[in-house]
């Protein structure tokens, strides 16, 4: 068997808000082989940046991790203190974030941010500014980024989004790095930009040697750049195959209502769209969450929560048709 | 005979530069839309293409009024509406509309729903004084959304909701002509199409034309009957849907198609050669002589450097701005 | 971005009769969550506590108050200078009254003095305000800023005393005088706030489909300029009964006998450190109160913050 890096086992999380205590994660099964690149794929609201926030222990005060486990390298990250974690931060998991404005302190210069990254990498060959500043050029020079000498006494305001997103990208794979997260990244990047942005990403990613997780909401954007797809819907997975076979066959009816959302390039309009609304997350359907929307909803559906569960071909599906 | 409704003419739109003190910089100027030329017919939907800095959104703005005209005219339904919103009479900000990008901006987070929609029918006078909650939950209605919603305020309704919001104020003036300025980028792909397929609706039920910006060339595809690409303020080509993307003739054309991500092999058929794009997009404030696309342009001549290509019309209704063409 | 869809009352208000009920429903809600946001805050309870309490005073005194009569022309000089004892728990001064009766109708004053204040000043300043960032650039604009920038240099306790010196020193005219300096800071204040709120789409959206500039100023800019000028507000309170004691202190505002923190302070002055009760009891009065309507000021923020909770 293939080394993990990460795995997730039941994971339960549910947000203190105004209105109640709302359940977001619902029993949340993931996981990742080294140097494996898997996509999570799902809509606004479904729980996706709040499962990798879990993994990286950056949720908000007011989350509460209910339940389950979240295993890096065989080692619980739940159950670790706060020392036991900061190494983790600092050489296993780095995150790229989905606004690189947001992501980049606009009042220090770029080489400024990445030489405390490097800094924090307590990696023994960058010991002392020269060598660190090697390492930031190399760093910049792997994403394609011109003039990355200039580039380390910029500021991010003056780059364009496609090169900030490009630095956080540097960033985040500067030094090496068991797990790489990527928060949709290039959701606010032009198509031609997102397309080098993608290619970029993937390459060095598969250099190092690293796991990629991405999160996007895009079907074609994950399969363009990962060889793995977790469908997620209200705070469950219903879907898990490599790309090549989630698109010859879909399983479950969310994965299925997504696909002919999608508007084609061979023309033919564009399907009604999935009826009803996520579920509330203060008051959830119970059983399986999907129940309120799904064409092939059964009695049983509204019981029982189906078992996330593999069903052949490496394909996993939680759903009670199978 | 279809009239047209709206028709462009060379219009430009410069915007000057401000150095660090706070004065305009002379002769300097971020050429935003660099001379174009449009006609849109009545009914159809027309859409408008481009990256970020093509000047798709300016020229929307400039339509609305938003912006006022650097030079060029404007002519909707024949009459000259090159002036900014402030000085336009209240029929014509009756007759077009716009549906911003950002459902997060385009309504007060501070004002109900109900009165969002009350404002555009109690300024021209359309407001049913007997039975007004009516009048507005059938506004409501006409985009899918119950009576629930009027109450409630935008910042505990979701994205594509809002933007449902947006469209039913926008079409509450029952307007000719509606500009779509990107209206589903920031939303899921199945309120995308919830949302799509509710303006198909509309356009058919109160016979609008919409004018229709974005950069999904997928979404170009099933929503739109004809097609213009902008390109750092100048539009390169323009054709009707089908053939704009089973024939593209422009270089620019050919690289946005090829880099769209897709889901399907047979749609990467559909895709022509993968183009890569290279070298940066040149910033509009120093736009290269020649033609503007050349520094990324794959098939980019000595010609290409010295003189910038006019419009031609290649085949019927199919227009290309390029020397490969000439 | 990502965004909580709330789901709520998708079921239960289905009547389109029952407008008053949903309105009454949304405004109670609104209330609620308003208050939900405040309270997140611990020392904004603390804050809000102290400021309620002093206020009840105030209003209470004639009923609570030990010594009413001490308030006004009183005098009992074997009872002078007492140190606080169990019938007079802030002791005497040295006319033989009782501080704690005073310093308690001295409250008054000092929220007459801020609630009189900003409330002129704050509808003033944010309105020229308004118009002075939506119509930025034009003359309006610029003639209210350079106005506005004359009167932010005047400092405020300084000008007050130029007033009260001029004309007679009563409560109205420091109360006026303090008016006149402080509302700048309002302009300013509502100045970068319709600026910036100006360019919102939301607000072109208005202005496309043909709105009223009174409209757009009063109904779309203003109300998102609230929080600000609110949070300001709680502050502010503190600052200008602060004013208020200073200028007292000097001997401008309420006369004797009528009791004010400041006046009280000064009586209290020269007879540091023996008789130290005189002067420090009115002065931790007014210690508490700024400290009060300071701790609510960050609670008055978050409640009028439009995030989610």
């Amino acid at each position: 068997m293939k080394d993990t890096v990460v795995e997730i086992r039941d994971l339960y999380v549910g947000f203190k808000t105004f209105k109640g205590y709302t359940k977001v994660l619902n029993g949340v099964d993931l996981s990742v082989n080294k140097g494996e690149r898997i996509s999570i794929v799902g809509e606004t609201g479904c729980g996706k940046t709040t499962t990798v926030k879990a993994i990286l222990q950056i949720l908000a005060k007011q989350a509460k991790i209910e339940k389950g486990e979240i295993l890096f390298k065989g080692k619980d990250l739940l159950k670790m203190t706060k020392n036991e974690i900061k190494p983790i931060r600092e050489t296993g998991i780095s995150m790229i974030f989905q606004d690189p404005v947001a992501a980049l302190n606009p009042v220090f210069t770029i080489g400024q941010q990445l030489s405390v990254v490097i800094k924090y990498s307590r990696l023994k060959r960058t010991k002392g500014e020269e060598a660190q500043k090697e390492l930031a050029i190399k760093a910049l020079k792997e994403t394609s980024l011109p003039d990355p000498k200039r580039l380390l006494n910029s500021y991010p305001f003056q780059l364009s989004g496609g090169m900030r997103q490009r630095v956080c990208i540097a960033m985040a794979l500067a030094t090496p790095r068991s797990l790489v997260i990527a928060d949709e990244p290039t959701t606010n990047l032009d198509v031609t930009i997102q397309d080098q942005v993608l290619q970029i990403l993937k390459q060095r990613v598969q250099d190092k040697g690293s796991s990629l997780i991405l999160i996007t909401h895009s079907l074609g954007v994950a399969r363009e750049t990962t060889d793995r797809i977790y469908v997620m819907y209200a705070g469950n997975m219903v879907e898990a195959a490599s790309t090549s076979e989630l698109f010859k066959n879909q399983y479950h009816p969310y994965t299925k209502g997504l696909i002919s959302c999608i508007p084609k390039l061979s023309g033919g309009g564009i399907a009604e769209g999935i009826p009803g609304r996520i579920p509330n997350y203060l008051n959830p359907p119970y059983g399986c969450r999907y129940s309120t929307r799904c064409p092939k909803v059964m009695e049983r559906c509204t019981k029982e929560k189906p078992e996330f569960k593999d069903v052949g071909n490496g394909h996993q599906v939680a759903c009670f048709l199978y | 005979m279809v009239n047209n409704i709206l028709e462009v003419k060379g219009l430009k739109k410069y915007f000057p530069i401000y150095n660090a003190g706070g004065v305009k910089q002379k002769g300097v100027f971020v050429k935003a839309i660099d001379g174009i030329d449009l006609s849109i017919r009545e009914g159809e939907t027309f859409g408008l293409v481009g990256e970020s800095g093509s000047g798709k959104s300016t020229t929307a703005y400039n339509i609305v009024g938003m912006y006022g005209v650097t030079e060029g005219k404007i002519l909707f339904k024949g009459e000259d509406i090159s002036i900014i919103t402030n000085s336009r009479s209240l029929r014509l900000k009756k007759d077009i509309q716009i549906v911003f990008q950002d459902p997060g901006t385009t309504l007060n987070p501070q004002r109900s729903i109900r009165q969002i929609l009350r404002l555009p029918l109690q300024i021209h006078g359309m407001l049913n004084k007997q039975n007004e909650e009516a009048q507005i939950i059938r506004l409501l209605n006409t985009v899918e959304l119950s009576s629930d919603f009027l109450y409630k305020y935008p910042t505990m309704i979701g994205g594509g909701e809002r933007q449902m919001v947006a469209i039913a104020r926008a079409i509450a003036t029952d307007p000719s002509l509606v500009v779509l300025d990107e209206p589903t980028s920031s939303l899921d792909v199945s309120i995308q199409a919830k949302i799509i397929n509710m303006l198909l609706k509309l356009q058919k039920q109160h016979n609008l034309t919409y004018v229709f910006i974005t950069h999904d060339l997928s979404l170009v595809r099933n929503f739109t009957t004809r097609v213009a690409i902008m390109y750092l303020g100048k539009i390169a080509e323009i054709a009707p849907t089908a053939q704009f993307f089973r024939v593209p003739k422009h270089p620019y054309t050919k690289m946005l198609l090829s880099s769209i991500p897709v889901i399907s092999k047979m749609e990467e058929e559909l895709k022509p050669k993968k183009i890569k794009s290279q070298g940066e997009i040149p910033s509009p404030v120093d736009v290269p002589p020649g033609c503007s696309f050349n520094t990324r342009c794959p098939m980019a001549y000595d010609k290409c450097y010295k003189v910038d290509p006019v419009m031609k019309e290649v085949e019927p209704d199919h227009m290309v701005r390029c020397h490969l063409f000439d | 971005m990502t965004e909580k869809r709330s789901n709520y009352n998708n079921n239960l208000l289905t009547n389109v009769g029952n407008e008053e009920l949903a309105i009454k429903r949304d405004k109670i809600e609104g209330i609620k969550r308003a208050w939900y946001k405040f309270s997140l805050n611990r020392m904004s309870i603390i804050g809000l506590a102290t400021v309620l309490i002093v206020a009840l005073l105030g209003i209470f005194e004639p009923l609570i108050a030990p010594y009413p009569a001490h308030v006004g022309p009183f005098v009992d000089f074997a009872s002078a200078c007492q140190i606080p004892s169990i019938s007079h728990w802030m002791g005497t001064d040295n006319f033989g009254r009782d501080i704690l009766s005073r310093t308690m109708f001295a409250f008054r004053g000092a929220f007459v003095m801020g609630f009189g204040v900003l409330l002129v000043v704050v509808p003033i300043g944010s309105i020229l305000g308004l118009i002075a960032g939506y119509w930025k650039g034009k003359t309006i604009s610029t003639f209210i800023l350079r106005v506005t920038d004359i009167f932010l240099a005047l400092p405020p306790l300084i000008l007050a005393l130029c007033v009260c010196a001029i004309m007679r020193p009563t409560l109205f005219n420091s109360m006026m005088a303090v008016t006149i300096a402080w509302w700048p800071w309002y302009t300013r204040l509502v100045y970068g706030m319709s600026t910036s709120i100006s360019n919102e789409l939301y607000v072109k959206s208005a202005e496309l489909l043909g709105a009223s500039k009174s409209h757009v100023l009063f109904k779309e800019i203003l109300p998102n300029c609230l929080s600000p000028i609110f949070t300001k507000m709680t502050l502010d309170m503190g600052w200008v009964i602060l004013t208020g004691a200073s200028l007292s202190f000097v001997g401008l505002g309420e006369q004797p006998p009528t009791p004010a923190l400041g006046t009280m302070v000064s009586d209290g002055a020269k007879y540091l450190p023996e008789l130290w009760w005189i002067s420090i009891f009115p002065a931790l009065a007014i210690m508490i109160i700024v400290l009060g309507f300071n701790l609510m000021g960050d609670g008055v923020k978050d409640m009028f913050s439009s995030g989610e909770v």
